[in-house]
């Protein structure tokens, strides 16, 4: 139910997103979702994968401080409501959502939204029980 | 191991005597050979048979790096010049380099004195000692290097530079005894960690660090990585070398100074005046038995106490307290005085911190900003911004709380700021003052 997503840090200077851009390309890796939080000072690139153990390797062999966190990705209907209801279901649980991102499929109406919560375990209790659909890791990697 | 234990042990009242003979010779000496100094005596209303008792030390003038700037390059060595048998230089970084002589009988009392370090280390006959300091006009590798084949051990002269291979030949030629500046042994451990050596495999087992002011957090990171006991050692080219000063094992707390061979003295620093011991200050020294380049009351710039409690190690050597700074990489920030080490002690306090920094003072307009760039190592990167800028936060305020005065942290990605091959550069000051 959890999807491995890779956290790097950036420096706030020209050519560092196109450095990692172009280490995970030499290693044959392919980006699935992304996100870039930032600060006057520095950005926080986190990314999904298709294969997070080797993009973690090759991002530190070349330097970069890189972590790994859990997050969750469900599937909501591109109309308009969709994230709402999930938001709602958070809210009554009282679990905070850190940060979101979300992206659209090519083929489907769906969109996938990423969460990162801070009870994961809770939210993955939450979301079933109110019948949203959460995507297994590998339906992600692979999308 | 005490190396020397006639000498290293001497009861206080013998001791002093020895070094008011040798004194009175040394004033003597210098006064007839250097007309420098014959002057500057002269000038403080001073003659060699003024010297009757150790006290009497306190009425020469000090010297600084100015009188041997203004000497340079040879005109403060008290011997004929095909006496000497080496030359030394300390990196200019300001101006002309400070050159030192050294006749055969220096260098072998520098030996001694080396070998008395490596004792005071724990190193003994068949030991590897891993020589990593700098060989060349710097003092450091030669000094360590005669030092370690008085002692009887084996000795790589590998110099500073090209970790990874120095690596190699740790893990080929089973060194255990590592002698370089404190900072190149943590990217040592940085480039072991890369490599993917495991420092428990290696025979390593003690580390002589000098050159440069470190501190307590260090030695702990220090010694926690590279799986050894890290030693203090202290020394200066004006001075002799390294081989001044050294911890022993047994405490590792405090420098015992070779005092058959120097007088170490605290003074303030403005005013010149003697300070008891236990008291900080800047350390003076003056050499007793050197012969090619002996100097008289020679400031350090460094910053120091003496100890006079008894050590149990068994020498009788007063002990200064590690270096805590110099009176000149003292920064003065809004008007209050700064130490790099000051910086350090708050960043090694917080878990996880890498000890790689580096602080930038800037002007803006009338205020000066200081700026102290950390690398986010894995251990405190999140991917959380709040989680970083928290501790970007935390950094600020325990800085606030230690010095008075605010500074920006930024946080920087690893290994931006440049790696030490010698002495680290912990300061760039960009205030035009």
């Amino acid at each position: 139910m959890k999807v491995e997503q890779i956290s790097i840090f950036l420096e706030n200077k020209s050519g560092r997103l196109a450095d990692v851009a172009e280490v995970l390309a030499k290693a044959g890796i392919n980006i699935r979702a992304l996100s870039l939080a930032d600060t006057t000072d520095f950005g926080i690139l986190r990314l999904i994968v298709n294969d997070t153990e080797k993009a973690k390797q090759v991002l530190k062999d070349n330097g970069f401080t890189v972590g790994k966190t859990e997050v969750i990705a469900v599937e909501v209907p591109d109309r308009p409501g969709g994230l709402g209801h999930i938001l709602t279901v958070m809210k009554e649980q009282g679990i905070n959502v850190e940060y979101m991102y979300a992206f659209v499929q090519r083929s489907g109406g769906n969109a996938v939204i990423i969460f990162r919560f801070d009870e994961i375990e809770k939210a993955i209790a939450a979301l079933q029980k109110s019948g949203v659909v959460i995507l297994k890791g590998e339906e992600v990697y692979a999308l | 191991m005490i190396w020397n234990e006639e000498f290293e042990t001497l009861p206080r009242e013998a001791l002093e005597a020895l070094q008011l003979k040798r004194l009175k010779s040394l004033v003597e000496r210098v006064y007839a050979a250097v007309p420098y100094y014959r002057k500057k005596m002269e000038g403080a209303g001073v003659t060699p048979s003024d010297i009757r008792e150790l006290r009497d030390l306190r009425r020469l003038p000090f010297t600084t790096k100015e009188d041997l700037r203004l000497n340079y390059p040879f005109g403060l060595f008290a011997v004929p010049f095909e006496q000497v048998v080496r030359i030394h230089a300390s990196s200019g970084t300001t101006g002309k380099p400070t050159v030192v002589g050294y006749t055969k009988k220096d260098i072998e009392s520098w030996a001694e004195l080396m070998a008395r370090t490596l004792s005071c280390g724990g190193a003994h006959r068949g030991d590897v000692v891993h020589n990593a300091y700098g060989y060349g006009l710097f003092t450091g590798g030669l000094g360590a290097h005669y030092g370690a084949e008085r002692l009887g051990a084996a000795v790589i002269p590998i110099s500073g530079g090209n970790s990874k291979r120095q690596i190699m030949i740790m893990q080929d030629f089973g060194s255990t005894v590592l002698m370089c500046t404190p900072s190149y042994a943590l990217n040592l451990a940085d480039v072991m960690k890369d490599m993917n050596v495991d420092p428990k495999t290696l025979k390593l087992r003690v580390g002589l660090f000098g050159a440069e002011p470190w501190s307590e957090k260090i030695r702990e990171e220090i010694e926690k990585r590279l799986n050894i006991n890290a030693i203090d050692i202290f020394g200066l080219s004006e001075v002799m070398g390294p081989g001044v000063a050294s911890e022993c094992i047994e405490e590792k707390h405090g420098l015992h100074v070779f005092e058959d061979f120097f007088i170490p003295e605290i003074i303030n620093p403005e005013t010149g005046e003697p300070l008891p011991p236990g008291e900080r200050g800047e350390l003076v020294f003056t050499t007793l038995t050197k012969e090619a380049f002996p100097v008289i009351r020679y400031r350090t710039k460094d910053l120091s106490k003496l100890i006079a409690e008894p050590c149990r190690c068994g020498r009788t050597f007063y002990r200064m307290e590690r270096i805590t700074g110099r009176t000149d990489d003292m920064l003065i920030i809004r008007g209050v005085n700064v130490f790099p080490s000051q910086i350090e002690h708050v960043l090694m306090s917080i878990e996880g911190v890498e000890p790689h920094y580096q602080i930038i003072v800037n002007r803006e307009g009338a205020l000066d900003i200081m700026e102290v760039q950390v690398e986010v190592s894995e251990e405190i990167f999140s991917d959380e911004v709040k989680v970083l800028e928290r501790l970007a936060r935390r950094i600020e305020r325990e800085i606030k709380d230690l010095l008075g005065i605010s500074c920006k942290i930024k946080l920087v990605e690893p290994k931006t700021i440049q790696r030490s091959e010698g002495k680290a550069k912990r300061v760039i000051d960009n205030r035009k003052l």
